[in-house]
């Protein structure tokens, strides 16, 4: 198991070196620049500006150097200065970080929450109604747009009855945790509703399988409840698949959500990599898609390693 | 028939009937934006959030809507495009002796100003502002570590010489007709700022503007920052120590909603109580939502200084005859596209030159819808009309050229679809090629690797068009594919009149220059005119005294003369 662990550690590290370089390179090689989007919007910025500005932040030098350059500094750990941001990179970073945190872990939880319950009544009601009603809940989840639920539940809920705030991260000025948590309430919502949506897919099909297989009939034969059958045999075995699908949405909560960012104008993650790879943010967009691979990756393992104990059958030699 | 148009509306307008429909069932009587109901308090919408509110670092409007309210400029163009003073008590000017031609050693005329500071200016800490905060501004303008976006001004200046704490004056290199105008002299507090200066280098990273951006010494305008999240909003409070006329707002919150559907929705539920016109809707959205809800609102339409045209790329062999690119203007009708588009928001342009612009003549060719000349034009080239409706030379070559705009705009796209029919009906074949922005501007216009291009070029008051017409501005190879006459426009008569421009002093002969200019650019046709974009200000019933510009000067620099009705 340890040696199991040391190799994907390893293997982690190579991969975040090249896709390093990767994000490096794909960013370099999008036309124009920070500095003529900027001459663009100046009539009067005038082309010794632009010179004199592109050799400041680094411009001027070919890609390969320019790449060396960040690499030998991130490894010395300063990963830099955000130009969109007008920051360290950490500073850019963590408030956004923090932001999405607040955003996606409670959606994460609650639509697997959600997603255990129909799945399973699902599974165990094939054809049913309740079948259906689940099904029809996914399939409205999956194919609804994002930024239309989320316009939804703004004009409903903003614009209609005024319950909700219908933008940003607080009431300006105010420093409330009633206030932010209500600022939440309708981007939670649209994540949720949505995710829940294609988590439930998954845990109904897993669970349908599962309360098939042999153990369970043996585990009725042997006369253990319903809830027993469910919780202790079906859902252990529905969960190692299931697992999969959950570590790989582990990236997201530090990615963020872009389309539910943007409807809501909530500053989160999502945001912050979508600006900083137009902005050739060089510093701010690998700092952040390096986290969100890390998560990932980190979470992959502990998802390879949470199959031997969800399974007995699995072991890593 | 009318299958046919419910068939042919597009995603976006089936989408606005739909958000229109449930507004309209889930509103109810006595429905009212929340700020309305206090008016002490004002919340302002706009598209875009700034990087950084230092004033002389990166190019954003975001961030000189918020300084509009919270940093004053030397000077300003105002609503009526004169050049006037905000921070200075009188512009200098030959006449009041304030402004001195001075011959240069290089045999060169230059020009001394003289500007003093209003006595009552202070920085929202309470410190004045003297000439110790120019001296200083002029020492990180000049520095070319420093990370000044826009250092031109600074370089013109040669010297400073400091009279008393509150007049200076300005030695510099070069008398334009528009020397007075120094609104790129964006003053820093040297008493904040002076330490974050300390490693030149370091300066663009440590301004406090970034650093401590509530740290009200930043500030001397009517209003200071009292709260910045980034990507969210920013707070602003009364300055204690503004000396001008008070604002009437307690607070004024500008929160960036960068989708323009939940921009209309936040406006819809109160969340903000107006969108500006300077980073608000496009003007096809915008009418939209007047249609919708134009009773709940005022909505100011303000034709600008965005000056929208197709640049013609003159090194192809087709476009480089003028008679070609002269049957191509006739055989638009701009004036239908803006009268079904754009409800006649946005008016024709004859020429680059608003207007609304000091330097404007009406007195050019018109180019009027005449698709019948432009037939004779083409048929007189040897473009004949065929079978299919297009025109071929004897060589049996097709007149065919290729159209690209900036891609995901939909006004231009839309745009683009009817000059491509009104174009096809005189035997013109266009094919539609969009690229992203920052290809089409940082790649493809560049390099001139086009055949048409649809996009806008921003101005400014008398605006000498150095830049986009004169012969040097032709970007190359040699140059570092530098400047923006991508075009490729060569004229001397062109080149001479953009020289004389920029040193005529005398207004009558100016003036005279600028309709020379006109004429020559109107009978060239190097880019094909369009129209001068609008800006859409939705503003509520209870808010008076906001007066759009329509230069780069933003409503905000009036503040204090918004107010809201009882």
């Amino acid at each position: 198991m340890i040696r199991f662990a040391a190799i994907r550690l390893v293997e982690i590290i190579a991969m975040l070196a090249l896709m390093s370089f990767l994000i490096y390179a794909l960013i370099g090689l999008m036309p124009g620049d920070p500095i003529d989007l900027m001459r663009s919007a100046d009539p009067r910025m005038s082309a010794a500006d632009a010179a004199r500005l592109k050799a400041l932040y680094g411009l001027d030098q070919p890609l390969l150097l320019r790449y060396a350059g960040w690499a030998r500094q991130a490894l010395a750990g300063d990963l830099g200065y955000s130009r969109l941001f007008a920051a360290p990179v950490w500073g850019a970073l963590l408030p956004r970080l923090g932001n999405s945190l607040l955003l996606m872990v409670p959606s994460f939880v609650l639509a697997f929450t959600i997603a255990l319950g129909l799945g399973t009544l699902a599974a165990r009601h094939p054809r049913s109604r309740l079948d259906g009603a689940v099904n029809l809940f996914c399939f409205a989840g999956i194919s609804m747009p994002t930024f239309w639920l989320a316009l939804i539940l703004i004009l409903v809920f903003a614009a209609g009855f005024g319950w909700l705030p219908a933008s940003g991260i607080a009431t300006a000025g105010s420093s409330d945790i009633a206030d932010r948590l209500r600022h939440l309430v309708m981007p939670v919502t649209t994540l949720t509703l949505v995710s829940a949506a294609s988590y439930t897919r998954y845990v109904r099909s897993a669970m349908r399988e599962a309360l098939a297989q042999d153990h369970i009939r043996t585990a009725r034969a042997k006369g253990a409840s319903e809830a027993r059958v469910v919780v202790h045999h079906a859902l252990r075995s529905a969960l190692v698949p299931v697992t999969t699908i959950l570590a790989l949405s582990f990236g997201g909560l530090v990615s963020g959500a872009l389309v539910t960012e943007t409807m809501f104008a909530y500053p989160g993650m999502g945001k912050l990599i979508f600006d900083a790879v137009m902005g050739n943010d060089y510093n701010l967009a690998l700092a952040a898609l390096l986290l969100a691979t890390v998560v990932t990756m980190v979470a992959n393992l502990v998802a390879d390693l949470a199959y031997a104990w969800l399974d007995p059958r699995v072991s890593y030699r | 028939m009318r299958f046919m148009n419910v068939f042919r509306e597009n995603g976006r307008t089936r989408h606005h009937r739909r958000v229109a429909l449930l507004v309209g069932l889930l509103a109810w009587g006595g429905t009212m934006p929340a700020g309305a109901a206090e008016h002490e308090a004002l919340s302002i919408g706009i598209t875009q959030f700034p990087a950084t509110l230092n004033p002389n670092i990166d190019v954003m409007a975001a961030k000189s809507y918020v300084l509009g309210m919270t940093l004053r400029p030397f000077t300003v163009y105002d609503a009526e495009w004169k050049l006037a003073c905000l921070l200075c008590t009188e512009l200098p000017s030959i006449a009041n002796g304030l402004a001195i031609p001075v011959d240069l050693p290089d045999g060169k005329k230059g020009v001394d100003l003289t500007y003093t500071i209003r006595p009552d200016a202070q920085w929202a800490d309470g410190v004045p502002v003297t000439t110790a905060d120019v001296r200083f501004t002029y020492e990180v303008g000049r520095d070319p570590q420093s990370g000044i976006s826009n250092a031109e001004l600074y370089r013109r200046i040669r010297a400073i010489d400091i009279k008393d704490e509150k007049t200076f004056t300005l030695h510099v290199d070069k008398l334009t007709f528009d020397y007075a105008a120094i609104q790129d002299f964006m003053l820093l507090p040297a008493h904040i700022e002076r330490e974050a200066f300390a490693a030149p280098a370091e300066y663009r990273l440590r301004t406090r503007y970034n650093t401590d951006p509530t740290n009200p010494g930043l500030y001397n305008g009517p209003y200071r920052v009292a709260e910045f999240v980034a990507g969210s909003h920013i707070l602003l409070e009364p300055n204690p120590h503004w000396a001008g006329p008070p604002g009437h707002f307690r607070r004024i919150t500008v929160r960036a909603i960068e989708n323009t559907a939940a921009l209309e929705a936040n406006l819809l539920s109160g969340t903000i109580d107006m969108i500006a016109g300077e980073l608000g809707l496009p003007l096809d959205e915008g009418l939209a939502f007047a249609k919708r809800h134009g009773e709940a609102f005022q909505i100011v339409y303000k034709p600008g200084l965005v000056y929208e045209h197709i640049d013609l790329n003159l090194a192809h062999p087709v476009l480089a005859d003028r008679r070609v690119r002269e049957a191509l203007i006739l055989g638009l009708d701009r004036e239908a596209i803006s009268q079904s588009l754009f409800a006649g928001r946005q008016p024709v342009a004859a020429t680059f030159v608003n207007p609304l612009d000091l330097g404007y003549t009406a007195d050019t060719l018109r180019h009027r819808h005449d698709p019948i000349r432009a037939g004779a034009l083409l048929d007189a080239l040897g473009w004949s009309k065929g079978g299919d409706g297009l025109r071929r030379n004897a060589q049996g070559q097709k007149l065919s050229f290729e159209l690209m705009t900036t891609a995901g705009n939909r006004s231009r796209e839309l745009v683009e679809q009817v000059l491509q029919s009104q174009w096809r009906r005189i035997g013109v074949d266009i094919r539609i090629k969009n690229e992203p922005a920052r290809v089409m501007f940082g790649e493809t216009l560049p390099h001139r690797r086009f055949d048409m291009a649809m996009y806008a070029w921003i101005s400014s008051p008398e605006n000498v068009p150095r830049s986009i017409l004169h012969s040097s501005e032709i970007p190359s190879a040699a140059n570092g594919f530098v400047g923006q006459n991508a075009t490729g426009f060569t004229s001397p008569e062109m080149d001479r009149l953009i020289d004389a421009l920029e040193i005529e002093l005398d207004p009558t002969a100016r003036k005279a220059l600028w309709a020379e200019a006109q004429r020559l650019y109107a009978a060239e046709l190097p880019s094909l005119p369009l129209y001068f974009r609008s800006d859409v200000f939705i503003l509520p019933k209870w808010l008076t005294g906001v007066r759009p510009t329509g230069n780069q000067s933003p409503t905000t620099l009036w503040i204090t003369d918004w107010s809201a009705q009882p």
